[in-house]
């Protein structure tokens, strides 16, 4: 489908940043932003407040996509991961710099800024997260 | 639900909730229907179902369609009014609405029909679900039904929709030890019935060697893991159960309906492994039904994977979390099981058009209830549920019908 490109630039801030919200009654933290906490609902109106999250998870599932959208065919195989960020929330994103087989589950992982991919349509590129293997120190 | 019926008794006054009874059903071939359009195959459906049901069209005070993506899969919304026309109903001017939650949009349908006759404003509807899949390519059906996923936040970042069905699979594989064998036996049992069904797309049986060494869609499930791409449709009539013996003596009751919702993508669930919103629908239509999960005697539940059937017999209350690869693999969903499960051959043989798909099920159900369903029949079923799910599970539609 063709969008505008308002659509993507409205979310770089999520989605170069990580930057999410964070409920100041309960203290979770939501991302991507929330207008309102769920467990916190009409106590949270007002007091949802802008968090940046580190970037730092583990994985909780993975696939390997085989059979992919047109938009990410030239990557396949690769995978896909559900990551747990340090602080809560999780999120779907693909895992770089590493060999199909080394993807676990339980993998830690940080964040890395990357090309998630492009449309011919505007010429405009979509840039995102995706993760990699946590450095080891 | 409570509340509802607190305010029907209210309304109505009376002591007992109205009761909805299933009084006529409709399929078409399910398939790669080339030489049918939409509007042909839901007015093949629905011409069935009336006819089957007895009454007439001056009878129906109202229909509702279930379709996911016309507007996609052939550039045509308005589908309700389409299919009051393409029905031929048109200048009797019959309220026709459509209902869309993905995959769930034709057990919507039943659940917004059912809910219609219960609020006493209708006594006769009828009910549809369609899907016309193959008038766009291969690959625009897949990003179509991709929709149904969380288009920012999961879609964005690559991943498909199987690869979120293969991450609740990879998942249940790690906590429970189901086998990537546990999901052939859910895919060689279902082509088994399939091969009984002759409305079904694909009515051959395969082997688990042929499921286990499918080409990969998604790690880990591979092609024979998978739902196909298929056109068809279905249609129900819904009555008054306190007006169904005017038309027909082949009544079957809905005693319970439940639904329920959660997070769009998956990475927002409580538990990968299990879709609340079909706990939620489930638990809602038990109760209503003031039955137990052992009370059913069959049921046709939501494959639209392999691994969805194992998640959805654990949710149903079937089973145990964590225990479905086993039942599965002990043959207790078989159609000799002590609780069969998937009977048409499910979404995986009986083929998945995704808007058809929740009303095929009631079909489905209505038939063994009524023992009409063949080589593929039960022995005396009494109580069925049937159980639609949306997308990677953000929408859980349950119903249960009994013989009268």
């Amino acid at each position: 489908m063709k969008s505008n490109v308002a659509r993507f630039w409205r979310e770089i801030p999520h989605r170069y940043n990580l930057i999410g919200n964070k409920c100041e009654s309960c203290k979770r933290v939501f991302f991507p932003p929330r207008e309102a906490c769920p467990y916190c609902r009409r106590k949270s109106i007002g007091k949802m407040k802008e968090y940046k999250l580190n970037g730092t998870g583990k994985i909780v599932t993975y696939s390997i996509i085989h059979v992919g959208p047109e938009a990410f065919e030239e990557q396949i195989p690769y995978p896909v991961a559900i990551v747990e960020l340090d602080e809560g929330p999780r999120v779907t994103a693909q895992i770089v710099d590493c060999d199909l087989d080394d993807v676990k589950i339980g993998m830690k992982v940080e964040s890395t800024f990357r090309r998630i991919q492009e449309d011919g349509y505007t010429g405009a590129i979509y840039y995102g997260y995706k993760f990699k293997p946590m450095r080891t120190k | 639900m409570e509340r509802m019926q607190k305010l029907l008794i209210f309304y109505i006054g009376s002591e007992k909730m109205r009761e909805v009874a299933i009084i006529g059903i409709g399929i078409t071939k399910f398939g790669e229907l080339w030489d049918k359009s939409f509007r042909h195959l839901i007015a093949e459906a629905g011409s069935k179902a009336i006819l089957d049901s007895g009454i007439g069209g001056t009878d129906i005070d109202a229909m509702y369609i279930g379709s996911m993506s016309s507007g996609r899969f052939i550039g045509q919304e308005h589908v309700g009014a389409l299919v009051a026309d393409a029905s031929g109903f048109s200048h009797i001017h019959i309220p026709a609405t459509r209902t869309e939650g993905a995959c769930a949009s034709g057990g919507l349908a039943v659940r917004e029909g059912y809910l219609s006759i219960l609020s006493g404003i209708n006594d006769v509807v009828v009910i549809g679900g369609i899907e016309k899949m193959n008038d766009v390519g291969g690959g625009s059906a897949t990003e179509t039904l991709a929709t149904a996923a969380d288009q920012e936040w999961e879609a964005f970042f690559g991943a498909t929709f199987p690869a979120l069905y293969a991450m609740i699979a990879n998942r249940h594989m790690h906590e429970y030890g189901t086998t990537k064998e546990n999901l052939a036996q859910v895919a060689v049992k279902n082509h088994a019935n399939g091969a009984k069904n002759p409305y079904a797309q694909y009515q051959r049986e395969i082997t688990i060697e042929q499921a286990m060494n499918a080409s990969p869609v998604a790690y880990p499930l591979g092609l024979l893991d998978c739902s196909p791409v298929t056109d068809g449709a279905a249609a129900i009539v819904m009555c008054a159960a306190d007006k169904a013996k005017k038309y027909t003596d082949k009544i079957i009751k809905i005693i319970g309906s439940g639904q329920g919702s959660d997070t769009l993508p998956l990475h927002g669930r409580r538990d990968i492994c299990t879709l609340d919103a079909t706990v939620h629908a489930a638990k809602m239509a038990y109760k209503q039904g003031n039955i137990k999960p052992s009370d059913i005697d069959l049921a046709e539940v939501h494959d639209c994977f392999t691994i969805a059937e194992i998640c959805a017999i654990e949710d149903l209350g079937f089973v145990k979390k964590g225990e479905g690869g086993k039942a599965v693999e002990e043959k207790i969903t078989t159609l000799n099981g002590t609780l069969p499960v998937n009977t048409s051959g499910g979404l995986k043989s009986k083929g998945h058009p995704v808007g058809a798909t929740g009303v095929a099920q009631v079909v489905e159900i209505v038939k063994q209830l009524r023992g009409e369903a063949e080589k593929r029949q039960i022995k005396d079923p009494k109580i069925g549920l049937a159980h639609n799910v949306g997308g990677s599970g953000a929408t859980s539609v349950v119903h249960i019908m009994e013989v009268e």
